[in-house]
């Protein structure tokens, strides 16, 4: 007879780990189970050049929910999240944009280039902090379907109102901008100047199969603006020891209210009898059963793979078939002999410690997405850069240096060939476009680990390597990630749960859908309400 | 006009953001950057060098120097080896508290007193007719604290006549780098794993330059004492003038504090031969003590709350405050909180404070006085335990 779980969460990932964290602090009989020898899916920090560690994939964090980590005691579990400070943009004529700490320096910077755009800033900010505060609200609650009924929706969508008809006409007006125009467009009615339009702008596209003209791109601009409005917890960080130490933070957390955690533990099926969850079975055979089973992977595996998708009304396996993955993103890792000297900045000073990201203009950015269109790579792609060992020392050797470029694009479906034959020629483009800003960068070159988004999908599962689970497109959020009817964390499989990126509000190393799936949970399965 | 230090003319020339405090009449830096983020964080993720040359340094020696240590101090000196360092407040007649500090035994007959208030005078008086010296040794020693994760692996190569793994905390050796005669100390006042140096200060400048070269490595980071003031409030160490106010400098006696107030019960041996304030500590010991050491936590959901009357979020100062705020329990004020702040660690908002013994335990419901717009609220909180960190690299 197997061991009877309360829950078991399939995908040890930091959404997986935070979901099984809550379920055990509530008391729950909680197994975790992870496929690969490692845990943290996406946020895993891996030694794959002896002495230096790479954040393999996720690099930064934005928006880890500050109450996840007070509920969950994270420092306590060795979480510390380092602060990362500036944006550097260098450029092909040897200047740079720098935008820091000290609000007046960057007002002088940008003021290099438009004295104007250096005060717009100041209002951009401003109205971004009132778009964030408004969706924010949205981020934490479960989406109500306007199309419903049901009075819980009904009542949802009564507070939704209040809350926009609460905002002051012009805040009203730009957000439906922001939900439907381009994020260069949006941008410009800010901007004139081509290094800030092409820096902000980039943010709009991150991990989306979007250009910056096109439509919706803008809507992207406010989710990697969300973590500015708490104030006081810096929106955009490292974890000491690499994102994998936020994995392992959460799984201390997790082991701690008692929760097993198995790796190595591929699961091939959940199991079902009459249209209810029963347990799990893995690949090698062993069975666990649960009277709940909740999945954090992508829609693709929880309910095409994991479950007969015949156990689903046919109009959700439609939607879920139409559902865009698109990975269009790379990565490369690289671990260097010494620091990287930039033509425009040489030395070693604070524009290392933050981001630098190769976004000259909004032009070079479309030039890079018009490849990919297409189905090839850019050939001179927008890179966003972040050197962790400059911020903590212990990522690499004494001097030496660990460098992560998150690429963009990098289509999943290439026109010519496959990525096993482009691997090298993609990572050869990565590399040519940096050295063109940074040219010392060949001679301390020790080692580079290229991850197209096919790597991306071969090692954490994640369908067509996109990483947010899905595209962040508005066709995909609030009621409708990743499907009508799917937004609730609840699935048609009675005891089976969602808790990825996938499933509200979806996309970046937050927990917060972790969070409220195992709330909904314990409120659904175990009629608990959890204080927090 | 404050004084420079020995290291100013290091620390000035990289100090950004010329923000200085007066630190018993020299010049400390606030912070050294537009914001002291990255100092503070120096502290906790890899090695903070912070100049501490401002705190008063006496030296007490002589054959009756243990017995003049013993009377002064709360704790037993007796049983204080040579090359270790004790903690210890030190009180009036009357057992309320003048000073907290660090005295190291250096020899036999010699010890060293690190002070955040002129004593000299205090001091003296009280070996009056002993055969000792005292001696304000400030000017003659610069120091430099090295905290951080990363402090003992700066140090450890380029460090001479000390295993720095044998050397436990609160203990301390004479060393020298790179030719440079120091005391290294395992001590300071972050909560961290960290040393203290103490140095001549002609030697001072090619310190600071050998520390720097050695940790850039290791991320070695000049820290003010905005970012030193953070760790000290999560650390749970009290500051004088502060948290408590110097038998010697209160005006009125309500504002005294004894040690058993001050959450420095466990510095007191009452068991030792007669010390100043003695009879008046068994006295208190007996009568119990009217007032308490707290370490509060403010409830963040409900600074939310408070905040969102006024629909804004919570907007804390990144700094620490060391303006005092009521504590309540119910309409009740039963203390204040004496310095705050936000924990970018812990992401709480932390404090410590003093409430009246009688009226708190720890895990109590109480609540703090919070300005939003202008108007005085309060936000709920609860008594807990100090410290707020306690890592066990501290010790180790």
């Amino acid at each position: 007879m197997p061991v009877k779980y309360d829950v078991i969460v399939i995908g040890g990932g930091h959404n997986g780990l935070t979901a099984a964290a809550y379920l055990a602090r509530a008391g729950l009989k909680t197994l975790v189970l992870e496929r690969r020898h490692v845990l943290g899916g996406a946020s895993v920090t891996e030694e794959i050049f002896p002495g230096f560690k790479f954040s393999v994939f996720s690099y930064v964090v934005s928006l880890l929910r500050p109450e996840i980590i007070r509920d969950l005691n994270l420092p306590l579990h060795g979480l510390t999240i380092l602060p990362l400070e500036s944006t550097l943009t260098p450029l092909p004529n040897g200047d740079y944009l720098y935008r820091g700490a000290d609000h007046y320096e960057s007002y002088r910077n940008i003021a290099r280039f438009s004295p104007r755009d250096a005060d717009a800033y100041e209002d951009y900010g401003r109205m971004m902090y009132f778009m964030a505060k408004a969706v924010k609200y949205i981020l934490g609650i479960i989406p109500p379907d306007p199309a419903s009924l049901h009075p819980a929706d009904l009542n949802g969508l009564l507070n939704l109102a209040r809350r926009f008809l609460g905002l002051e006409r012009e805040q009203f007006y730009t957000l439906m901008r922001l939900m439907t125009m381009s994020s260069a467009d949006f941008l410009q009615r800010w901007f004139e100047s081509e290094p800030l339009l092409g820096t902000l702008s980039a943010s709009g596209v991150i991990g989306t199969f979007l250009g910056p003209r096109s439509p919706g791109s803008a809507y992207v601009l406010l989710h990697h603006y969300m973590g500015e409005i708490d104030g006081v917890f810096r929106s955009w960080g490292f974890a000491k020891g690499g994102t994998g130490g936020i994995a392992s933070a959460i799984a201390s957390a997790a082991r701690s209210f008692g929760a097993e955690i198995r790796l190595n533990s591929s699961v091939s099926r959940v199991l079902t009898r009459n249209g209810s969850a029963t347990g799990v079975v893995l690949e090698s055979g062993e069975e666990f059963s649960a009277k709940v089973v909740v999945s954090s992977l992508d829609p693709q595996q929880t309910f095409m793979k994991l479950i007969d998708p015949t156990l689903l009304p046919e109009e959700i396996v439609e939607a879920l078939r139409l559902y865009v993955y698109r990975g269009s993103s790379g990565k490369v890792n690289l671990a260097l002999d010494a620091a990287p000297k930039f033509a425009c900045w040489p030395g070693q000073g604070p524009h290392l410690r933050g981001a630098i990201s190769i976004s000259p203009g909004v032009d070079y950015i479309e030039h890079a997405y018009d490849e990919a269109k297409y189905g090839r790579f850019s050939s001179r792609p927008y890179i966003d850069i972040v050197i962790p060992s400059m911020i903590d020392p212990d990522m690499a050797p004494p001097g030496k240096h660990v460098m992560s470029c998150f690429v963009q694009y990098a289509p999943y479906e290439l026109a010519d060939g496959d990525w096993d034959q482009q691997r090298e020629a993609f990572g050869d483009a990565v590399i040519n476009t940096l050295s063109e800003y940074i040219p010392n960068l060949k001679d301390i070159l020790l080692y580079r680990q290229v991850l197209t988004p096919l790597d991306i999908e071969r090692i954490t599962g994640l369908t067509q390597g996109n990483i947010f689970q899905g595209e962040l497109s508005l066709s995909q959020l609030f009621f409708l990630r990743p499907a009508p009817g799917l937004a609730k964390y609840r699935t048609p499989v009675r005891g089976y749960y969602q808790c990825g990126s996938a499933a509200y509000p979806g996309g970046g190393l937050s927990g917060a859908t972790g969070r409220l799936a195992a709330l909904q949970i314990l409120r659904n399965e175990f009629g608990r309400r959890d204080k927090t | 006009m404050p004084i420079p230090t020995p290291f100013h003319a290091r620390t000035g020339a990289i100090c950004e953001s010329h923000e200085w405090r007066n630190w018993s009449g020299y010049l400390a830096a606030s912070l050294y950057e537009p914001t002291h983020e990255r100092e503070y964080y120096a502290i906790r993720n890899a090695a903070a060098l912070i100049d501490v040359s401002p705190l008063y340094k006496y030296e007490i020696s002589g054959p009756e120097a243990e017995r003049l240590v013993n009377r002064i101090f709360t704790r037993d000196f007796s049983r204080c080896a040579v090359g270790q360092v004790r903690y210890t407040p030190w009180c009036d007649d009357d057992g309320k508290v003048i000073d907290d500090g660090t005295v190291a035994r250096l020899e036999q007959n010699k010890f060293r007193v690190t002070a955040a208030e002129a004593n000299l005078a205090w001091f003296q008086d009280c070996g009056y007719g002993m055969a000792v010296h005292v001696q304000d040794v400030t000017a003659e020693l610069a120091a430099l604290a090295l905290q951080g994760p990363n402090a003992r692996l700066i140090l450890e190569p380029i460090l001479q006549e000390v295993e720095l793994k044998e050397l436990k905390y609160y203990c301390f050796a004479e060393g020298s780098i790179r030719g440079i005669p120091l005391t290294i100390s395992r001590t300071g006042y972050t909560g961290d794993l960290g040393y203290e140096l103490w140095v001549s200060p002609r030697h001072a400048l090619d310190l600071w330059d050998l520390l720097i070269e050695r940790g850039v490595d290791f991320g070695i980071t000049p820290a003010g004492i905005l970012a030193l003031d953070i760790a000290r409030i999560e650390a749970g160490m009290i500051m004088n003038q502060v948290d408590y106010i110097s038998s010697r400098k209160a005006l009125i006696e309500e504002q005294k504090s004894s040690p058993f107030e001050i959450g420095l019960g466990w510095a007191v041996d009452l068991e030792k031969e007669d010390f100043v304030g003695r009879r008046a500590l068994i006295e208190e010991r007996r009568r119990g003590s009217a007032w308490r050491l707290v370490g509060l936590e403010v409830d963040w959901n409900d600074l939310e709350a408070v905040f969102r009357r006024w629909d804004l979020t919570p907007q804390v100062a990144g700094r620490a405050s060391r303006s005092a705020v009521p504590i309540y329990r119910g309409n009740r004020q039963i203390g204040q909180m004496t310095s705050h702040t936000f924990s970018p660690w812990l992401k709480r908002y932390i404090g410590i404070g003093m409430a009246r013994s009688r009226e708190v335990r720890e895990g109590d419901a109480v609540s703090v006085e919070v300005t939003v717009e202008y108007q005085r609220l309060r936000a709920n909180a609860k008594i807990v335990r100090l410290p707020f960190i306690n890592l066990p690299r501290k010790r180790a």
